[in-house]
Protein backbone atom coordinates (compact mmCIF):
# COMPACT_ATOMS: atom_id res chain seq x y z
CA UNK A 1 0.00 0.00 0.00
CA UNK A 2 1.25 3.27 -0.88
CA UNK A 3 1.57 5.71 2.14
CA UNK A 4 -0.74 8.50 1.88
CA UNK A 5 1.00 12.45 2.91
CA UNK A 6 -1.34 12.18 6.53
CA UNK A 7 -0.82 8.90 7.65
CA UNK A 8 -0.50 9.32 11.36
CA UNK A 9 -3.83 11.52 11.18
CA UNK A 10 -6.05 9.50 8.36
CA UNK A 11 -5.60 6.19 9.88
CA UNK A 12 -6.67 7.62 13.54
CA UNK A 13 -9.20 9.57 12.22
CA UNK A 14 -10.59 6.39 10.32
CA UNK A 15 -10.51 4.83 14.00
CA UNK A 16 -12.68 7.27 16.01
CA UNK A 17 -14.86 7.12 12.70
CA UNK A 18 -15.43 3.81 13.38
CA UNK A 19 -16.38 3.80 16.36
CA UNK A 20 -18.57 6.27 16.21
CA UNK A 21 -20.63 4.27 13.47
CA UNK A 22 -20.42 1.17 16.20
CA UNK A 23 -21.77 3.51 18.91
CA UNK A 24 -24.78 4.62 16.63
CA UNK A 25 -25.79 1.40 15.12
CA UNK A 26 -25.47 0.02 19.37
CA UNK A 27 -27.40 3.08 20.28
CA UNK A 28 -30.40 2.10 17.53
CA UNK A 29 -30.50 -1.12 17.88
CA UNK A 30 -29.02 -3.68 20.90
CA UNK A 31 -28.51 -0.90 23.32
CA UNK A 32 -32.12 1.27 23.67
CA UNK A 33 -30.74 3.00 26.65
CA UNK A 34 -27.50 4.03 25.44
CA UNK A 35 -27.91 7.52 23.74
CA UNK A 36 -26.50 7.96 20.33
CA UNK A 37 -23.56 10.11 19.28
CA UNK A 38 -26.04 13.06 18.12
CA UNK A 39 -28.22 12.97 21.32
CA UNK A 40 -24.80 13.14 23.63
CA UNK A 41 -23.59 16.23 21.37
CA UNK A 42 -27.07 17.41 21.76
CA UNK A 43 -27.06 17.87 25.46
CA UNK A 44 -23.46 18.53 25.88
CA UNK A 45 -23.05 21.28 23.54
CA UNK A 46 -23.34 23.89 26.32
CA UNK A 47 -20.67 22.22 28.92
CA UNK A 48 -18.16 21.96 26.11
CA UNK A 49 -18.69 25.39 24.13
CA UNK A 50 -18.69 27.44 27.44
CA UNK A 51 -15.57 24.71 29.04
CA UNK A 52 -15.20 27.65 32.17
CA UNK A 53 -18.10 28.85 32.78
CA UNK A 54 -19.81 28.32 36.15
CA UNK A 55 -23.57 28.31 36.50
CA UNK A 56 -23.68 26.57 39.69
CA UNK A 57 -22.13 24.29 41.80
CA UNK A 58 -22.45 21.13 40.10
CA UNK A 59 -23.33 22.95 36.73
CA UNK A 60 -20.11 24.19 35.08
CA UNK A 61 -17.93 24.01 32.16
CA UNK A 62 -16.30 20.67 31.44
CA UNK A 63 -12.94 22.21 32.11
CA UNK A 64 -13.71 23.75 35.38
CA UNK A 65 -14.27 20.58 36.39
CA UNK A 66 -10.79 19.00 35.13
CA UNK A 67 -9.29 21.68 36.87
CA UNK A 68 -10.27 20.92 40.43
CA UNK A 69 -9.87 17.12 39.65
CA UNK A 70 -6.57 17.86 38.13
CA UNK A 71 -5.56 20.04 41.65
CA UNK A 72 -6.13 17.28 43.45
CA UNK A 73 -4.76 14.95 41.64
CA UNK A 74 -1.62 17.22 41.55
CA UNK A 75 -1.31 17.00 45.54
CA UNK A 76 -2.29 13.30 45.76
CA UNK A 77 0.33 12.55 43.55
CA UNK A 78 3.13 14.87 44.67
CA UNK A 79 2.41 13.09 48.03
CA UNK A 80 2.68 9.45 46.58
CA UNK A 81 6.47 10.70 45.09
CA UNK A 82 7.38 12.06 47.92
CA UNK A 83 6.71 9.13 50.05
CA UNK A 84 7.40 6.24 47.74
CA UNK A 85 10.90 7.47 45.96
CA UNK A 86 12.99 6.81 49.72
CA UNK A 87 10.93 4.13 50.09
CA UNK A 88 12.41 2.18 46.61
CA UNK A 89 15.37 3.07 47.40
CA UNK A 90 15.52 1.66 50.71
CA UNK A 91 13.54 -1.80 49.26
CA UNK A 92 16.28 -2.09 47.05
CA UNK A 93 19.14 -1.09 48.83
CA UNK A 94 18.72 -3.27 51.62
CA UNK A 95 17.93 -6.73 51.80
CA UNK A 96 16.49 -6.98 55.67
CA UNK A 97 14.39 -3.81 54.95
CA UNK A 98 12.79 -5.89 51.85
CA UNK A 99 12.52 -8.65 53.51
CA UNK A 100 10.96 -7.08 56.34
CA UNK A 101 8.73 -4.83 54.12
CA UNK A 102 8.03 -6.88 50.95
CA UNK A 103 5.04 -9.21 52.43
CA UNK A 104 3.20 -5.70 53.64
CA UNK A 105 3.36 -4.37 50.25
CA UNK A 106 2.36 -7.03 48.20
CA UNK A 107 -0.80 -7.42 50.67
CA UNK A 108 -1.37 -3.83 50.45
CA UNK A 109 -0.81 -3.26 46.59
CA UNK A 110 -3.71 -5.08 45.51
CA UNK A 111 -6.27 -3.32 47.63
CA UNK A 112 -9.06 -1.26 45.26
CA UNK A 113 -9.23 2.94 45.86
CA UNK A 114 -12.89 2.27 46.82
CA UNK A 115 -11.88 0.08 49.78
CA UNK A 116 -9.17 3.02 51.04
CA UNK A 117 -11.46 6.07 50.45
CA UNK A 118 -14.07 4.77 53.75
CA UNK A 119 -10.59 4.11 55.66
CA UNK A 120 -9.43 7.61 55.03
CA UNK A 121 -12.56 9.62 55.84
CA UNK A 122 -12.56 8.02 58.77
CA UNK A 123 -8.98 9.01 59.90
CA UNK A 124 -10.04 12.53 59.06
CA UNK A 125 -13.13 12.56 61.00
CA UNK A 126 -11.93 15.34 62.66
CA UNK A 127 -11.12 17.47 60.62
CA UNK A 128 -14.57 18.75 59.83
CA UNK A 129 -14.63 20.65 56.34
CA UNK A 130 -11.84 19.16 55.19
CA UNK A 131 -12.22 15.68 56.04
CA UNK A 132 -13.21 14.78 52.32
CA UNK A 133 -10.66 16.43 50.83
CA UNK A 134 -7.95 15.00 53.35
CA UNK A 135 -9.59 11.75 52.54
CA UNK A 136 -9.34 11.44 48.89
CA UNK A 137 -5.98 12.67 49.08
CA UNK A 138 -5.08 10.16 51.40
CA UNK A 139 -6.64 7.37 48.93
CA UNK A 140 -4.32 8.84 46.03
CA UNK A 141 -1.35 8.83 47.42
CA UNK A 142 -1.94 4.69 48.76
CA UNK A 143 -2.93 3.61 45.54
CA UNK A 144 -0.69 5.55 43.11
CA UNK A 145 2.45 4.83 45.20
CA UNK A 146 3.32 1.32 44.81
CA UNK A 147 4.57 1.39 40.96
CA UNK A 148 6.95 4.31 41.96
CA UNK A 149 8.07 2.34 44.64
CA UNK A 150 8.75 -0.89 42.93
CA UNK A 151 9.84 0.19 39.91
CA UNK A 152 12.49 2.43 42.18
CA UNK A 153 13.60 -0.60 44.21
CA UNK A 154 14.01 -3.08 40.54
CA UNK A 155 16.41 -0.08 39.16
CA UNK A 156 18.45 0.34 42.34
CA UNK A 157 19.35 -3.29 42.01
CA UNK A 158 19.61 -3.33 38.29
CA UNK A 159 22.33 -0.45 38.87
CA UNK A 160 25.46 -2.39 37.30
CA UNK A 161 28.03 -2.97 40.06
CA UNK A 162 30.99 -1.79 37.82
CA UNK A 163 29.42 1.73 38.58
CA UNK A 164 29.71 0.69 42.14
CA UNK A 165 33.08 -0.68 41.90
CA UNK A 166 34.15 3.05 40.76
CA UNK A 167 32.46 4.88 43.33
CA UNK A 168 34.71 2.24 45.97
CA UNK A 169 37.82 2.83 44.32
CA UNK A 170 36.52 6.47 44.60
CA UNK A 171 35.71 6.01 48.22
CA UNK A 172 32.64 7.99 47.57
CA UNK A 173 30.43 8.94 50.73
CA UNK A 174 27.62 7.19 51.04
CA UNK A 175 25.98 10.50 49.97
CA UNK A 176 27.83 11.35 47.05
CA UNK A 177 27.14 7.50 45.70
CA UNK A 178 23.47 7.85 45.96
CA UNK A 179 23.34 11.60 43.90
CA UNK A 180 26.24 10.74 41.42
CA UNK A 181 25.80 7.20 40.80
CA UNK A 182 22.22 5.71 42.37
CA UNK A 183 19.89 8.15 41.46
CA UNK A 184 21.05 8.96 37.81
CA UNK A 185 21.55 4.75 37.12
CA UNK A 186 18.16 4.86 38.61
CA UNK A 187 16.11 7.95 36.71
CA UNK A 188 14.65 5.08 33.83
CA UNK A 189 13.03 3.11 36.32
CA UNK A 190 11.82 5.95 38.40
CA UNK A 191 10.08 7.74 35.21
CA UNK A 192 8.60 4.32 34.61
CA UNK A 193 7.15 4.30 38.12
CA UNK A 194 6.49 7.48 37.90
CA UNK A 195 4.43 7.53 34.45
CA UNK A 196 2.12 4.43 35.74
CA UNK A 197 1.73 6.41 39.39
CA UNK A 198 0.14 8.92 37.35
CA UNK A 199 -2.06 6.90 35.74
CA UNK A 200 -3.13 5.16 38.78
CA UNK A 201 -3.74 8.66 40.75
CA UNK A 202 -5.60 9.99 37.40
CA UNK A 203 -7.82 6.72 38.10
CA UNK A 204 -8.48 6.85 41.68
CA UNK A 205 -9.61 10.23 42.11
CA UNK A 206 -12.64 9.80 39.57
CA UNK A 207 -13.48 7.13 41.73
CA UNK A 208 -12.91 8.96 45.18
CA UNK A 209 -14.99 12.05 43.91
CA UNK A 210 -17.72 9.37 42.55
CA UNK A 211 -17.89 8.23 46.39
CA UNK A 212 -17.72 11.86 47.87
CA UNK A 213 -19.73 13.72 45.64
CA UNK A 214 -16.78 16.36 45.32
CA UNK A 215 -17.15 18.67 42.53
CA UNK A 216 -15.03 17.49 39.44
CA UNK A 217 -15.52 15.21 36.43
CA UNK A 218 -16.47 11.94 38.47
CA UNK A 219 -18.56 14.12 40.98
CA UNK A 220 -20.26 15.80 37.46
CA UNK A 221 -20.44 12.01 36.14
CA UNK A 222 -21.97 10.32 39.37
CA UNK A 223 -24.43 13.53 39.85
CA UNK A 224 -25.98 13.34 36.03
CA UNK A 225 -26.27 9.63 36.26
CA UNK A 226 -28.47 10.47 39.77
CA UNK A 227 -30.53 13.19 37.92
CA UNK A 228 -31.13 10.62 34.97
CA UNK A 229 -28.99 13.08 32.32
CA UNK A 230 -27.38 9.65 30.85
CA UNK A 231 -25.74 12.13 27.80
CA UNK A 232 -23.28 13.56 30.38
CA UNK A 233 -21.90 10.31 31.51
CA UNK A 234 -20.66 9.56 28.09
CA UNK A 235 -19.30 13.14 27.96
CA UNK A 236 -17.30 12.95 31.18
CA UNK A 237 -15.65 9.69 30.05
CA UNK A 238 -14.50 10.41 27.01
CA UNK A 239 -13.08 13.61 29.24
CA UNK A 240 -11.22 11.47 31.39
CA UNK A 241 -9.76 9.49 28.77
CA UNK A 242 -8.51 12.20 26.96
CA UNK A 243 -7.26 13.99 29.97
CA UNK A 244 -5.22 10.55 30.88
CA UNK A 245 -4.01 10.42 27.84
CA UNK A 246 -3.06 14.03 28.08
CA UNK A 247 -0.97 13.30 31.33
CA UNK A 248 0.25 10.30 29.90
CA UNK A 249 1.86 12.21 26.80
CA UNK A 250 3.53 15.25 29.28
CA UNK A 251 4.90 12.98 31.27
CA UNK A 252 7.02 11.10 28.40
CA UNK A 253 7.94 14.28 27.88
CA UNK A 254 9.20 14.82 30.75
CA UNK A 255 11.12 12.00 30.68
CA UNK A 256 13.02 12.69 27.82
CA UNK A 257 14.09 16.02 29.09
CA UNK A 258 15.77 14.33 31.69
CA UNK A 259 16.84 11.43 30.40
CA UNK A 260 20.18 10.19 31.65
CA UNK A 261 21.04 6.63 30.34
CA UNK B 1 60.63 -4.90 50.95
CA UNK B 2 58.71 -5.29 47.60
CA UNK B 3 56.51 -2.32 46.77
CA UNK B 4 53.67 -4.46 46.39
CA UNK B 5 53.33 -8.12 48.03
CA UNK B 6 51.25 -10.59 47.47
CA UNK B 7 51.71 -13.71 50.01
CA UNK B 8 49.92 -16.83 50.32
CA UNK B 9 46.64 -15.40 48.60
CA UNK B 10 44.08 -17.90 48.20
CA UNK B 11 40.39 -16.99 47.20
CA UNK B 12 37.38 -19.15 46.93
CA UNK B 13 33.98 -18.21 45.55
CA UNK B 14 31.51 -20.71 47.37
CA UNK B 15 33.12 -24.14 46.88
CA UNK B 16 35.06 -23.23 44.12
CA UNK B 17 38.50 -22.61 44.86
CA UNK B 18 39.41 -19.62 41.93
CA UNK B 19 43.16 -18.83 42.83
CA UNK B 20 45.30 -20.25 45.36
CA UNK B 21 48.72 -19.78 47.14
CA UNK B 22 49.79 -16.82 44.73
CA UNK B 23 53.02 -14.97 45.34
CA UNK B 24 54.67 -12.54 43.40
CA UNK B 25 56.55 -9.26 44.65
CA UNK B 26 56.68 -6.40 42.21
CA UNK B 27 59.43 -3.26 42.55
CA UNK B 28 58.10 -0.01 42.26
CA UNK B 29 58.44 1.53 39.03
CA UNK B 30 57.96 -1.73 37.44
CA UNK B 31 55.53 -2.79 34.89
CA UNK B 32 54.50 -6.83 35.63
CA UNK B 33 51.76 -8.26 32.52
CA UNK B 34 49.98 -11.23 34.00
CA UNK B 35 48.97 -13.22 31.20
CA UNK B 36 46.61 -16.62 31.14
CA UNK B 37 43.83 -18.36 29.79
CA UNK B 38 40.24 -16.43 29.79
CA UNK B 39 37.83 -17.88 33.07
CA UNK B 40 41.75 -18.47 34.84
CA UNK B 41 40.77 -15.75 37.85
CA UNK B 42 42.12 -12.80 36.24
CA UNK B 43 39.83 -10.29 37.42
CA UNK B 44 39.50 -11.90 40.45
CA UNK B 45 43.34 -11.64 41.06
CA UNK B 46 43.22 -7.82 40.17
CA UNK B 47 40.06 -7.14 42.50
CA UNK B 48 42.41 -8.84 45.43
CA UNK B 49 45.11 -6.11 44.26
CA UNK B 50 42.55 -3.32 44.03
CA UNK B 51 40.42 -3.81 47.36
CA UNK B 52 37.50 -4.48 45.96
CA UNK B 53 37.66 -8.45 47.39
CA UNK B 54 39.33 -9.88 50.38
CA UNK B 55 41.53 -12.81 50.15
CA UNK B 56 40.16 -15.73 51.83
CA UNK B 57 43.87 -16.45 52.93
CA UNK B 58 47.33 -14.62 52.86
CA UNK B 59 48.14 -10.78 52.52
CA UNK B 60 48.34 -8.60 50.21
CA UNK B 61 50.71 -5.52 50.69
CA UNK B 62 51.14 -2.21 49.58
CA UNK B 63 54.63 -0.21 50.83
CA UNK B 64 54.08 -2.13 53.96
CA UNK B 65 50.05 -1.56 54.76
CA UNK B 66 47.55 -4.61 54.28
CA UNK B 67 45.25 -3.71 52.17
CA UNK B 68 41.59 -3.87 52.82
CA UNK B 69 39.41 -1.59 51.32
CA UNK B 70 39.42 0.22 47.65
CA UNK B 71 41.07 3.29 47.09
CA UNK B 72 42.17 5.84 44.61
CA UNK B 73 45.75 4.97 45.35
CA UNK B 74 45.07 1.50 43.60
CA UNK B 75 44.07 3.12 40.31
CA UNK B 76 41.86 0.64 38.35
CA UNK B 77 41.12 1.05 34.60
CA UNK B 78 38.24 -2.14 34.28
CA UNK B 79 37.94 -4.65 31.40
CA UNK B 80 34.28 -2.85 31.13
CA UNK B 81 36.03 0.83 30.83
CA UNK B 82 32.95 1.43 33.23
CA UNK B 83 32.31 4.92 32.78
CA UNK B 84 29.36 7.12 33.94
CA UNK B 85 26.84 7.46 30.59
CA UNK B 86 25.03 9.98 31.69
CA UNK B 87 28.36 12.24 32.97
CA UNK B 88 30.67 13.49 29.70
CA UNK B 89 34.67 13.06 29.56
CA UNK B 90 35.14 15.84 31.45
CA UNK B 91 33.26 15.06 34.03
CA UNK B 92 33.73 11.52 34.35
CA UNK B 93 37.59 12.85 34.96
CA UNK B 94 36.38 15.59 36.87
CA UNK B 95 34.83 13.03 39.45
CA UNK B 96 37.84 11.01 40.31
CA UNK B 97 39.73 14.20 40.50
CA UNK B 98 37.76 16.38 42.98
CA UNK B 99 37.55 13.18 44.93
CA UNK B 100 41.18 12.64 45.50
CA UNK B 101 41.78 16.32 45.64
CA UNK B 102 39.53 18.47 47.35
CA UNK B 103 42.01 20.75 48.55
CA UNK B 104 42.98 21.98 45.59
CA UNK B 105 41.29 25.02 43.85
CA UNK B 106 38.99 24.94 40.94
CA UNK B 107 41.14 26.20 38.75
CA UNK B 108 44.44 23.60 39.69
CA UNK B 109 41.82 21.22 39.27
CA UNK B 110 40.84 22.06 35.34
CA UNK B 111 44.36 22.24 34.41
CA UNK B 112 45.13 18.93 35.82
CA UNK B 113 42.01 17.41 33.76
CA UNK B 114 42.64 18.93 31.18
CA UNK B 115 45.95 17.58 31.43
CA UNK B 116 45.54 13.75 31.08
CA UNK B 117 42.61 14.62 28.74
CA UNK B 118 45.43 15.74 26.58
CA UNK B 119 47.87 12.72 27.30
CA UNK B 120 45.01 10.73 25.80
CA UNK B 121 44.34 12.50 22.75
CA UNK B 122 40.88 13.54 23.49
CA UNK B 123 40.63 16.95 24.01
CA UNK B 124 38.47 17.54 21.33
CA UNK B 125 36.11 15.11 23.03
CA UNK B 126 36.17 16.53 25.81
CA UNK B 127 32.06 17.41 26.22
CA UNK B 128 31.18 14.43 24.44
CA UNK B 129 29.37 11.33 26.64
CA UNK B 130 30.47 7.75 26.75
CA UNK B 131 27.87 6.56 24.14
CA UNK B 132 28.93 9.07 21.70
CA UNK B 133 32.66 7.22 21.75
CA UNK B 134 34.07 4.41 19.89
CA UNK B 135 35.49 1.64 22.10
CA UNK B 136 39.25 2.66 21.99
CA UNK B 137 37.96 6.16 22.94
CA UNK B 138 36.52 4.80 25.95
CA UNK B 139 38.80 2.93 26.97
CA UNK B 140 41.56 6.04 27.03
CA UNK B 141 38.90 8.17 29.01
CA UNK B 142 39.21 5.10 31.46
CA UNK B 143 43.03 5.03 31.51
CA UNK B 144 43.14 8.90 31.43
CA UNK B 145 40.62 8.65 34.96
CA UNK B 146 42.72 6.14 36.58
CA UNK B 147 46.24 8.26 36.10
CA UNK B 148 44.48 11.77 37.20
CA UNK B 149 43.88 10.17 40.37
CA UNK B 150 47.38 9.79 40.70
CA UNK B 151 47.50 6.07 41.81
CA UNK B 152 50.60 4.43 43.55
CA UNK B 153 49.97 1.53 41.30
CA UNK B 154 48.38 0.85 38.48
CA UNK B 155 46.06 -2.14 37.26
CA UNK B 156 44.82 -2.83 33.97
CA UNK B 157 42.39 -5.33 33.91
CA UNK B 158 42.75 -6.48 30.12
CA UNK B 159 42.30 -2.96 28.75
CA UNK B 160 42.57 -4.00 25.45
CA UNK B 161 41.13 -7.24 24.72
CA UNK B 162 37.23 -5.70 23.83
CA UNK B 163 39.49 -3.53 20.63
CA UNK B 164 39.80 -4.73 17.35
CA UNK B 165 43.76 -5.26 16.16
CA UNK B 166 44.53 -1.75 15.01
CA UNK B 167 43.16 -0.06 17.44
CA UNK B 168 44.84 -2.33 20.11
CA UNK B 169 48.52 -1.57 18.53
CA UNK B 170 48.07 2.58 19.05
CA UNK B 171 46.88 2.10 22.50
CA UNK B 172 49.55 -0.74 23.05
CA UNK B 173 52.05 2.28 21.93
CA UNK B 174 49.96 5.75 24.06
CA UNK B 175 50.45 3.00 27.45
CA UNK B 176 54.06 2.68 26.51
CA UNK B 177 54.81 6.10 26.08
CA UNK B 178 52.41 6.96 29.48
CA UNK B 179 54.36 4.64 31.08
CA UNK B 180 57.54 5.80 29.86
CA UNK B 181 56.51 9.51 31.08
CA UNK B 182 56.01 8.81 35.23
CA UNK B 183 57.44 4.92 35.72
CA UNK B 184 54.63 4.25 37.51
CA UNK B 185 54.09 0.75 38.82
CA UNK B 186 51.78 -1.01 36.65
CA UNK B 187 50.53 -4.55 36.83
CA UNK B 188 48.24 -5.59 33.75
CA UNK B 189 46.45 -8.49 32.89
CA UNK B 190 46.30 -9.61 29.47
CA UNK B 191 45.86 -12.71 27.31
CA UNK B 192 48.39 -10.96 24.33
CA UNK B 193 51.67 -12.28 24.58
CA UNK B 194 52.93 -10.21 22.09
CA UNK B 195 51.70 -6.99 24.35
CA UNK B 196 53.01 -8.55 27.19
CA UNK B 197 56.08 -8.58 25.52
CA UNK B 198 55.82 -5.58 23.77
CA UNK B 199 54.97 -3.57 27.34
CA UNK B 200 56.20 -5.32 30.70
CA UNK B 201 59.19 -5.54 32.29
CA UNK B 202 58.14 -9.02 33.56
CA UNK B 203 55.33 -11.86 32.24
CA UNK B 204 53.75 -13.53 35.13
CA UNK B 205 51.99 -16.60 33.63
CA UNK B 206 48.40 -17.43 35.49
CA UNK B 207 47.89 -21.23 35.38
CA UNK B 208 44.55 -21.78 34.32
CA UNK B 209 41.56 -22.45 36.61
CA UNK B 210 40.12 -23.50 39.42
CA UNK B 211 42.63 -23.41 41.59
CA UNK B 212 44.76 -21.32 39.74
CA UNK B 213 48.33 -19.96 40.53
CA UNK B 214 51.27 -18.02 39.60
CA UNK B 215 53.57 -19.97 37.21
CA UNK B 216 57.61 -19.25 36.84
CA UNK B 217 57.98 -15.15 36.16
CA UNK B 218 59.86 -14.21 32.38
CA UNK B 219 62.13 -11.41 32.84
CA UNK B 220 61.95 -9.26 29.52
CA UNK B 221 65.37 -7.47 29.21
CA UNK B 222 64.47 -6.09 25.80
CA UNK B 223 65.44 -2.90 25.59
CA UNK B 224 63.06 0.18 25.58
CA UNK B 225 61.80 2.09 23.70
CA UNK B 226 60.48 -1.75 21.72
CA UNK B 227 59.20 -1.10 18.12
CA UNK B 228 56.96 -3.80 17.05
CA UNK B 229 58.17 -4.19 13.68
CA UNK B 230 61.81 -4.03 14.82
CA UNK B 231 60.73 -6.75 17.60
CA UNK B 232 59.28 -9.24 14.99
CA UNK B 233 63.20 -9.90 13.84
CA UNK B 234 65.04 -10.00 17.37
CA UNK B 235 66.34 -12.89 18.14
CA UNK B 236 65.68 -12.14 21.90
CA UNK B 237 61.83 -11.29 20.92
CA UNK B 238 61.26 -14.53 19.59
CA UNK B 239 62.83 -16.74 22.37
CA UNK B 240 61.33 -14.85 25.20
CA UNK B 241 57.71 -15.46 22.85
CA UNK B 242 58.40 -19.12 22.35
CA UNK B 243 59.16 -19.27 26.14
CA UNK B 244 56.24 -17.88 27.40
CA UNK B 245 53.76 -19.49 24.86
CA UNK B 246 55.04 -22.95 25.81
CA UNK B 247 55.02 -22.08 29.49
CA UNK B 248 51.04 -21.64 29.10
CA UNK B 249 50.49 -23.99 26.26
CA UNK B 250 51.63 -26.78 28.74
CA UNK B 251 49.36 -25.13 31.43
CA UNK B 252 46.84 -26.36 28.79
CA UNK B 253 47.93 -29.28 28.46
CA UNK B 254 47.95 -29.94 31.57
CA UNK B 255 44.34 -29.53 32.19
CA UNK B 256 43.77 -31.56 28.75
CA UNK B 257 44.85 -34.81 29.74
CA UNK B 258 42.36 -35.04 32.73
CA UNK B 259 39.75 -34.47 29.76
CA UNK B 260 37.23 -37.39 30.38
CA UNK B 261 35.02 -37.48 27.17
CA UNK B 262 36.91 -39.12 24.11
CA UNK B 263 36.59 -36.69 20.78
CA UNK B 264 35.18 -38.70 17.85
CA UNK B 265 37.13 -37.83 14.97
CA UNK B 266 35.89 -38.45 11.46
CA UNK B 267 37.23 -40.98 8.91
CA UNK B 268 39.33 -38.32 6.74
CA UNK B 269 42.18 -39.03 4.40
CA UNK B 270 44.77 -36.54 3.07
CA UNK B 271 44.26 -36.59 -0.88
CA UNK B 272 46.99 -37.84 -2.35
CA UNK B 273 47.99 -35.51 -5.25
CA UNK B 274 51.06 -37.81 -6.75
CA UNK B 275 48.49 -40.31 -8.08
CA UNK B 276 47.18 -39.65 -11.70
CA UNK B 277 43.74 -37.51 -11.91
CA UNK B 278 41.12 -39.72 -12.13
CA UNK B 279 37.78 -38.46 -13.60
CA UNK B 280 35.07 -39.98 -11.61
CA UNK B 281 31.41 -39.45 -12.13
CA UNK B 282 29.39 -37.64 -9.68
CA UNK B 283 27.84 -40.25 -6.99
CA UNK B 284 24.31 -40.64 -6.93
CA UNK B 285 22.44 -39.81 -3.57
CA UNK B 286 21.62 -43.59 -3.49
CA UNK B 287 25.13 -44.49 -3.66
CA UNK B 288 26.95 -42.59 -1.19
CA UNK B 289 27.79 -44.99 1.78
CA UNK B 290 27.05 -43.50 5.52
CA UNK B 291 30.03 -44.62 7.44
CA UNK B 292 28.55 -45.79 10.91
CA UNK B 293 31.11 -44.83 13.68
CA UNK B 294 30.48 -47.81 16.83
CA UNK B 295 29.85 -45.47 19.96
CA UNK B 296 32.77 -47.19 22.27
CA UNK B 297 33.17 -46.39 26.28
Amino acid sequence: MKKLKFDWLILPALGFGAILILWTILSATVAKNLPSPAKTWEASKLYILEPFAKRGEMDQGILRFTWYSLVLVAKGYALALLVGTPLGFCLGLSRTFASIFDPIIQVLRPVSPLAWLPLGLVLFLDAGKDAGTLGALFTIAICAMWPTVLNTAVGVRAVPQDYLNVGRVLKLSRWKTLTKILIPATLPYMFTGFRLSLGIAWLVIVAAEMLTGRPGVGGFLWQEYNSLVYEHIILSIITIGIVGFVLDRLMSLLERRFKTI
Amino acid sequence: MPFLELNSVSKNFGATCVLQNLHLAIERGEFVAIVGYSGSGKTTLISLIAGLLRPDAGTIRLNDLDITAPGPDRGIVFQNYSLLPWLTVYENIALAVDQVFPNHSPEKRRQHIEKYIALVNLTPARNKKPAQLSGGMRQRVSVARALAMDPQVLLLDEPLSALDALTRAVLQDEIAQIWERDQKTVVMITNDVDEALLLADRIVPLTPGPGATLGDPVAVTLPRPRQRKALNHEPAFKHLRALVTNQLLSFGERRRTTVTSKPILPDILPENLDAPRVRRRPLRSHEIKRDEIPLGS
